[in-house]
């Protein structure tokens, strides 16, 4: 029996320290609004580092509910603040580590109507049909583009006629499928020169003025408390390297 | 606003899904018998195509069906165009019509599947007994095909009720969440999860399991209740 216990004791010992043999890949996950951003933030990363961070993309309250629920993740990269901000209180992260990383940045977008000049005789008359916001009730930028459209003053007249994308991607789409002529989406949706909407139409930047900022919040999880690659990983995020992708991906840093 | 357990919820969300399970199921059944009874008497190798076809919607991942529908259904789309030469007005994306055009094809196969299997299953020659003492088609279809192929009617019309009751990725891209107009049960519940209301979210699921796990033993009941047996 004895002769037995001494190599189990040294296998429980080896794999009670994951921390040592998983140090160079990472499990981010990252609100599905900053997904190129941050892949393209990753490549770089991994190639200077030779660290692998791999992404995990989805709705932030979801994600929510998946690290709550004990979801293998390292790094939580959210489009809100409130979700991090949980995660903070609930005693889920490493102490300290919770920041802003970017602040989305809201467009009117309009393949077809003149939105650039005319956004306040478009909203105004609302003569389309559709108008395509994300959910305000689940998504930032929605909330956003709520608030915009009361400080216009012409919520009431478009009411009827908004259509709510789960998400912003989901809002986006609606109006480049035609189903919406115009709608709320991200700056970054339509800066990047991948999207199919990259040079189409028009776009109107509300003042940062008109609404509460998107300011999106990240947070070093509990289980790489100790480790340094997660530490390294952000760090590099907020360097002028990783901030030049972020602004060019049509976010403000804060 | 109903109430229960302290939680409420609203109602709204059950009757549009109620009503659009409802509508799905009787065109189906429209649409759905004579596609099956053509597949089920179809002699050539064409068969397996169509076949194919119908069960697609088992295997394609909801988001991908609605995605094809929001180009198909947009104001330029295919299917707006084809409507519209039968004097429709209007957009399908964001409303009732195009909830339950979604539907159908979502539950195409819960449908088509249950009735070809039962039509296959019939004895030929009662029809043609039937038909030699001078029943006419229709006759020989409520008198003769109906009640032999109750059964897979049934479990038909239980299952495409269910599955819409259930659908969530096609209604969720083509819907647009509108309250009242296309929200539907399961993108209320989606919502209350992603705002973090998890007991709206619990009450609503609750509900849905019941639900399920009810229709899923109407359905076996069915099977084992009407089983036919005809020699």
């Amino acid at each position: 029996m004895k002769k037995l216990l001494a190599p189990v004791l040294a296998a429980v010992v080896a794999l009670a320290s994951p921390a040592i043999v998983l140090a160079d890949t990472l499990n981010a996950a990252v609100a599905a609004n900053f997904t190129k951003t941050i892949e393209e933030i990753g490549a770089a990363f991994k190639e200077k580092t030779g660290h692998e961070v791999k992404f995990s993309f989805g709705p932030t309250g979801k994600l929510y509910a998946q690290i709550k629920n004990g979801a293998p993740f390292d790094l939580f990269f959210a489009a809100d603040t409130d979700k991090p901000e949980m995660l903070v209180k609930e005693g889920l992260v490493k102490e300290g580590s919770y920041f802003v990383y970017a602040q989305g940045v809201l467009a009117l977008y309009s393949p077809s109507l003149p939105v650039k000049e005319g956004y306040k005789d478009v909203l105004g008359k609302a003569e389309f049909a559709h108008l395509s916001i994300a959910n305000p009730k689940t998504a930032p930028y929605g909330a956003a583009a709520e608030e915009v459209l009361k400080k216009l003053g012409v919520y009431d007249t478009v009411k009827p006629k908004i259509v709510n994308g789960e998400s912003i991607a989901h809002a986006f789409q609606y109006v480049q499928t035609g189903n919406a002529p115009l709608g709320f989406v991200a700056l970054s949706q339509i800066v990047d020169p991948q999207s199919p909407a990259y040079g189409k139409g028009e776009y109107w930047l509300p003042g940062q003025d008109m609404y509460a900022p998107i300011n999106q919040g990240a947070v070093i999880l509990k289980r790489a408390e100790n480790n340094p690659v997660a530490q390294q990983f952000i760090d590099y995020l907020r360097s002028d390297e990783g901030r030049k992708v972020i602004e060019r991906y049509g976010y403000s840093i804060p | 606003m109903i109430e229960l357990f302290g939680i409420s919820v609203s109602t709204q969300p059950i009757w549009l899904t109620f009503k659009v399970a409802v509508t799905t199921t009787v065109i189906l059944l429209l649409v759905g018998t004579p596609l099956a009874w053509w597949l089920a008497h179809m002699r050539s190798s064409f068969k397996i195509v169509l076949e194919a076809l119908v069960a697609l919607p088992l295997v394609l991942p909801p988001t991908v069906l609605g995605f094809y529908l929001l180009i198909a259904m947009n104001p330029n789309g295919a299917l707006t165009q084809f409507l519209r030469l039968f004097g429709f007005e209007g957009q399908l994306t964001f409303s009732f019509t195009g909830l339950v055009i979604g539907s159908v094809f979502y539950s195409l196969p819960f449908a088509v599947q249950p009735l070809m299997h039962a039509f296959e299953a019939l004895p030929m020659r009662l029809l043609d007994a039937a038909a030699t003492l001078r029943a006419g088609v229709l006759d020989r279809f409520f008198t003769v095909v109906v009640p032999l192929a109750r059964r897979g009617i049934l479990v038909a019309m239980t299952l495409t009720f269910a599955h819409t009751v259930g659908e969530f990725g096609v209604v969720l891209m083509v819907g647009g969440n509108v309250p009242e107009v296309t929200r539907m049960v399961s993108i209320a519940i989606f919502d209350h999860v992603e705002s973090l209301e998890y007991a709206e979210a619990h009450l609503l699921s609750g509900m849905m399991l019941l639900f399920s796990v009810a229709v899923l033993m109407l359905v076996y009941g069915i099977n084992r209740r009407f089983a036919v047996k005809v020699g």
